[in-house]
């Protein structure tokens, strides 16, 4: 499948008074055509930040140290502003974490909906308007039509980020960035949205990046997924790869110290806090919290070694002179269920119900 | 014989908390809810946002006096206590709090020593400042941090420390009685997973109750004995955590169930979502929590008992023949 997006040892800095902090520190990836990518982390991991230089909206004090968002081939980061604002918003949309402060208190949401159109397609404004009532049908506001004159406040969390969503789609995008649209939301209301978003991907074919800390989620929507950690991707792979394979600590990690239904007995915590970025460790930035960690961890970064064609994870406990080590028993229980899940998944990347 | 019943530490009848009674914005947060707290039980409170679980917590530990009902701590009826009365005071060291948001709830201008002894000086717990210092320090070696950071400010500290702050003001008074309002939702997963390992050691290590309000169903399940589902300003069921999850009754208890999304893949694919069909409350006559089974309550009229028992004998049998 073609990449509609690539990122390419993207380093991104912040200038603060206490130094630079190294919030992105050569990350890589690559967006195909109608797939939905999950980006997963914590806060500070710099998932936000990486696609915020996507769309062009890093903050004033951000300084990119090196590397390329490639879009169709053209270089986002060296485009001048007046391009990117046709871009931005029409071609790649993004939808932000809290629907309560993304929209314009005082303008009718019909009118919100269709602003992108007037200016973006020069569209007159009957037609945006029309355009805007047929998107939010399709995201779902009940009476739609009579409701194009109603204000925010008049919906409730749940309608307004299908308003948000609205917004980003109408302009049909080719990428739709959501950054944590669901974190916000109550689960039945989030379980709408999601489903919304992986209806929406059909009709209107785009790609999605969608950034969130919740592994339930990412679980349910993604079709790839990318591990964030300390400003780096630390393993990316298929969905099933990433829950049923993981390689690198940090991700069993994750995974062990969220309960789900079935867990009972002690939850495993991952021991200690991330790094400073200020000041980023030499080797793995996991090593100092990781209980497998090598001596090499403290002492250089490990490279990318190939798990399979599709997945990809930086641990030193991959090179063929490492000590084998026993994941922890209940990510062992996960990789059991590998085998029975992978038959159906070869050669089939866009498995969408 | 019976066997022994665990001793109830908090017991809560026909409670109801209204906003602006009376007025034409009146609004039943809480429209008469009964249930008990156990000594040394952990009961968990889940709802989506407006459904009263917040407003629950905060008219038992009197954030707000309640319009009708009783609210019975260690067997007296709490409800009616004056502000600012000696009883009020009594009161108020049993039960603590612990909070959400652990950047607001810290004050930035005082220490962390200082705000963990807010409550020792307030209630006279210690007599000289070594006492003091001791102390302090005892609770945060208990929660995890070390002495040095009593002189510090909450700012220099992480969210997860924050809340470990939080907790250690909680107990300062050695209370007997903890409500933890959605504690770990505003910290990030590793995190998570710390605090809620430190709430439960410190239960076992001190015999605490808590009342843990969160929306994470998972974690509620996981960290509760027993669980109340509410919707409405209404319990819609209450049981064990395992009968919750394993055997829910309600219609609302089960579609919130197959919102909650699993971190597996596989299982994500099969998940249907049920919706709510909200419905089948349009006739309230008669309609309240009703013991289906021991020990599980669902909110139902006395006709709708009997469908509702047949459903849990299918789900028990199904769960046999799945063993």
């Amino acid at each position: 499948m073609a990449n509609i997006l690539e990122v390419k040892n993207l380093s991104i800095d912040f200038k603060t008074y206490a130094g630079d902090v190294h919030a992105i520190r050569d990350v890589s990836f690559e967006l195909k055509k109608g797939e939905t990518l999950a980006i997963v982390g914590e806060s500070g991991s710099g998932k936000s930040v990486t696609v915020r230089s996507i769309m062009g909206l890093l903050a004033s004090n951000a300084q990119v140290k090196g590397g390329t968002v490639k879009y169709h081939g053209d270089d986002l980061l060296k485009k001048p502003e007046k391009e990117m604002n046709q871009i931005r918003g029409n071609e790649i949309s993004m939808i932000f974490q809290d629907p309560m402060t993304s929209l314009d208190p005082t303008m009718p949401i019909g009118k919100q909906v269709a602003e992108p159109l007037l200016i973006h397609k020069a569209m007159n404004k009957e037609d945006a308007m029309k355009r805007a009532l047929t998107v939010l049908d399709l995201v779902g506001i009940p009476n739609a039509k009579e409701r194009m004159k109603d204000y925010p406040h008049q919906f409730s969390g749940g309608q307004r980020q299908r308003i948000v969503i609205a917004i980003a789609i109408v302009d049909y995008p080719q990428v739709l960035i959501a950054d944590e649209p669901t974190t916000a939301l109550d689960v039945t209301v989030q379980a709408q949205i999601i489903d919304l978003m992986k209806e929406l991907q059909r009709k209107i074919e785009t790609s999605i990046i969608f950034i969130t800390h919740d592994l339930g989620v990412v679980a349910g929507i993604a079709d790839r997924v990318a591990v964030m950690y300390a400003g780096k991707i630390i393993e990316y792979g298929l969905v099933d790869e990433i829950f049923y394979q993981p390689k690198h600590p940090y991700t069993w990690g994750l995974l062990n110290s969220m309960p789900t239904l079935d867990t009972a007995g002690k939850l495993e915590a991952i021991p200690g806090t991330p790094p400073d970025l200020l000041d980023p460790p030499k080797g793995d930035a996991f090593a100092p919290r990781n209980p497998y960690a090598l001596q090499i961890d403290t002492e250089e970064m490990p490279p990318f070694f190939e798990v399979s064609k599709t997945h990809y994870a930086a641990t030193w406990l991959l090179h063929p002179d490492a000590p084998q080590v026993e994941p922890p028993a209940a990510i062992k229980t996960l990789m059991a269920k590998y085998d029975e899940v992978a038959p159906q998944k070869v050669g089939q990347t866009d498995g969408k119900g | 014989m019976e066997k022994d019943k665990p001793k109830v530490l908090v017991s809560v009848k026909h409670l109801k908390q209204y906003f602006n009674p009376g007025k034409k914005s009146e609004v039943k947060a809480i429209d008469d809810i009964s249930f008990e707290i156990y000594e040394g039980e952990t009961f968990g409170l889940v709802g989506e946002s407006g459904s009263g679980k917040s407003t629950t917590g905060r008219s038992i530990i009197r954030l707000y006096n309640p319009t009708s009902g009783e609210i019975l701590f260690d067997g007296q009826d709490i409800s009616k206590i004056k502000n600012h009365s000696r009883q009020m005071k009594e009161f108020r060291k049993e039960i603590q709090m612990i909070f959400q948001d652990p950047y607001a709830s810290l004050n930035p201008r005082m220490k962390v020593k200082d705000i963990i002894a807010e409550g020792l000086h307030i209630h006279k717990l210690v007599k000289t400042e070594a006492e003091c210092d001791a102390r302090v320090n005892e609770l945060l070696d208990l929660v995890g941090l070390n002495k040095d950071h009593a002189t510090r400010y909450p700012h220099e500290f992480s969210g997860g420390q924050r809340q470990r702050i939080g907790i250690a003001r909680a107990l300062a008074v050695k209370p007997k009685f903890i409500i933890a309002d959605e504690p770990i939702s505003a910290l990030d997963v590793s995190i998570q997973a710390q605090v809620v390992n430190l709430l439960k050691d410190i239960q076992a290590q001190q015999n605490l109750t808590y009342l843990f309000i969160a929306h994470d169903l998972s974690m509620v399940k996981y960290i509760s004995d027993r669980i109340a589902v509410m919707h409405n300003g209404q319990i819609m069921e209450l049981a064990s955590a395992d009968d919750i999850y394993d055997r829910p009754l309600h219609p609302y208890t089960q579609s919130l169930l197959s919102a909650v999304p699993q971190p597996d893949p596989k299982l994500e694919r099969k998940q249907r979502r049920v919706a709510y069909d909200a419905s089948i409350e349009a006739n309230n006559e008669g309609r309240q929590l009703r013991e289906v089974a021991p020990a599980h309550f669902v909110y139902a009229t006395e006709a709708e008992v009997p469908g509702y028992q047949a459903a849990l004998a299918k789900m028990t049998q199904a769960t046999t023949i799945a063993q």
